[in-house]
């Protein structure tokens, strides 16, 4: 069992080690509710992990997690996330990279098997590519599916229906039709928060002009 | 199912069949594609996703508390516990304090969830592999729980309960004495259901020595809860990384030793045990106060002061229409739910809608090692081993 400040500290101390050992793969490391979070280059991706892996101080034994998260409008636009746990050191890591639609970023499969399914997930939803997989297949959507569902650009609803057809003897799949168009209310409040200069607010303000 | 329609060569005993997606010991709906050597497991490749219904696309579509519910359909055998990853992530990156009260309220639930869990996973299991009776005990004691969670939430199994800050409401007094009354006969019954199964010639048959995980194996493949502890690892996320009262508390935590299936079973038994005692702890130790923080933006206001109070007025309003906005950053939280480690990486962009969510459900892992697990075992032998990772179709499909 481990308190609070003890993570905090055990978190800096990896977090230099880390900087140190890993110069050349690593662009930035930082901290965030306690969390230690590294973003690491691309091409790096497979001897990282194996530091991670065998590295005294790391022991980052089990892969958590990995997903992707889309940041249209931004030069690579996908953010793939890595999480590890060391049940050995209890401490947690997560490890972020940046890819594009076309790139492939390379497979932690040989270093973590427990990659094989994240990965053909984070293919699945989003389409990012990784070289070196053996089986990068579509998983958890219908088969003969098209798109990537979790991208921010996918529609909601989807393009694609599906419903038995009973002259057909069979289901088939048609172009989405929805009777009323979906409502998606924006609640955001235009006055919370609001940042920029309302018109007229400069003459309220100062009164530099007015004597 | 026969694929292509080669002719059949005398002594060629290798095929492949399909195994679901209906088959009552899928547990769901699971497919998956056997190539058998005889009636030796030479490959298992599941098929998933029958299930998916995009959970994680439809939460980025709602407000924080409007994605609430959704947690409750993944692994819906233990709904609160999901509910609890989601709630822990949004209170730290808002950093929200949890009253004391809550706290002991949110224990007492999680462990209720452990043991529905747990007693449809060991009685199911028991059923996978000829018992039929173990489930109908089992199922009588769930169903108390349920009432349970119906009691306090409304809703036998889609309770939408916990929620940031808290829980949504408090517990009535004779609901915590009706707990209280619950624990001991329970222990009873799960005597009881131990007589039947625990020592059965059939069931040691069918499990011990199936389905073997050693340390190494489940470091490998990312497990986590009862499928390493089985194997002897005491990695318990309650002890490891204490969230609300746990610290508090004397549990103890149970570890196999060999990593079959069997070892898996007695863990579970055993953890239902110490939930108990958990259960009873919390009750004596229940502090009076509040359930959610007060005055706080991210929870509701109270009925009364709303009739008085214009501010209480607009801000249960806006806290129903538009919801609260969660900072941005990024936060990974995690429970030990029933079957090993479910968590959350939130990214929040400072609005009331998540940016991403991220559920990592701990039987996606697990299910993903059937291949290396069921290799060389016999056919009969791959529901018992599907049976000892407790796969429930809510959470892997998501």
């Amino acid at each position: 069992m481990t308190t609070a400040s003890e993570r905090a500290q055990m978190s800096t101390e990896l977090k230099a080690h880390i900087l140190n050992v890993q110069k050349d793969a690593v662009l930035d490391a930082a901290i965030a509710h306690g969390e230690l979070t590294v973003t690491a280059r691309r091409a790096c991706v497979p001897s990282l992990m194996a530091f991670l892996k065998e590295d005294s101080l790391c022991r980052f034994e089990t892969l958590v997690d990995i997903c992707a998260v889309d940041r249209p409008g931004e030069a690579e636009r996908f953010e793939v996330v890595y999480h590890f746990l060391s049940m050995r050191l209890n401490q947690r890591l997560r490890v972020k990279v940046r890819t594009d639609e076309s790139t492939p970023v390379p497979s932690a499969i040989d270093v973590f098997p427990a990659a094989n399914w994240y990965e053909r997930e984070a293919f699945d939803m989003y389409g990012v590519l990784f070289s070196g997989h053996p089986d990068l297949r579509r998983i958890l959507t219908d088969y003969g599916f098209e798109g990537y569902p979790l991208r921010k650009d996918f529609p909601l609803s989807g393009r694609v229906e599906v419903r038995y057809d009973d002259t057909q003897k069979r289901v088939v799949y048609e172009p989405v039709k929805l009777v009323q168009e979906y409502r998606n209310f924006d609640f955001l409040s235009p006055w919370e928060g609001m940042q920029s200069v309302i018109p007229g607010d400069e003459k309220a303000g100062g009164g530099s002009g007015v004597k | 199912m026969a694929d292509d329609s080669a002719p059949i060569v005398e002594g060629d005993r290798k095929f492949t069949i399909n195994f679901g997606p209906q088959h009552p010991a899928a547990h769901g709906v699971l497919r998956l594609v056997l190539d058998l050597d005889g009636e030796i497991v030479d490959r298992v490749d599941p098929h998933i996703g029958l299930l998916h219904r995009g959970t994680e696309k439809l939460i980025e579509y709602k407000t924080f508390l409007q994605a609430l519910p959704y947690f409750d359909r993944l692994d819906y055998v233990a709904p609160m516990n999901q509910e609890h990853a989601y709630c822990l992530a949004i209170e730290k990156l808002a950093g929200i304090e949890v009253p004391r009260r809550a706290q002991f309220i949110r224990v007492i639930f999680s462990e209720i969830g452990r043991i529905l869990s747990h007693l449809l996973n060991v009685t199911t299991q028991a059923m996978d592999v000829g018992a039929l009776t173990p489930p109908l005990w089992g199922f009588e004691e769930r169903e108390k729980l349920m009432v349970f969670y119906e009691r306090a939430s409304g809703s036998r199994m889609h309770a939408a309960y916990f929620r940031p800050g808290g829980v949504h409401q408090d517990l009535p007094p004779d609901l915590i004495e009706d707990i209280h009354k619950f624990c001991d006969p329970f222990l009873k019954v799960l005597d009881d259901i131990e007589t039947l199964v625990t020592e059965n010639r059939i069931f040691k048959q069918r499990n011990v020595d199936i389905g073997v995980v050693s340390v190494p194996d489940a470091l490998a493949w990312g497990f986590s809860g009862v499928m390493v502890r089985g194997s002897g690892l005491a990695w318990d996320l309650r002890r490891a990384e204490p969230y609300e009262i746990y610290s508090e508390l004397d549990f103890r935590i149970p570890i196999g030793k060999n990593g079959d299936c069997w070892d898996r079973y007695l863990c579970r038994i055993e953890e239902m045990r110490e939930s108990i005692r958990i259960i009873l702890q919390c009750i004596d130790k229940l502090p009076v106060g509040p359930v959610l923080p007060e005055r706080s933006k991210f929870a509701p206001p109270r009925r009364s002061e709303m009739k008085t109070s214009m501010e209480a007025l607009i801000h249960h309003f806006k806290l129903y229409t538009e919801g609260f906005h969660v900072p941005a950053g990024e936060v990974y939280a995690c429970v030990e739910a029933p079957k090993g480690e479910f968590g959350v990486y939130l990214v929040a962009d400072g609005t009331n809608r998540p940016y991403r969510l991220k559920i990592k459900a701990p039987g996606y892992a697990h299910l993903q090692a059937m291949d290396p697990l069921c290799r060389g075992h016999m056919l009969a032998d791959v529901s018992a081993i599907l049976g000892s990772l407790d796969i429930v179709f809510g959470e892997i499909d998501r």
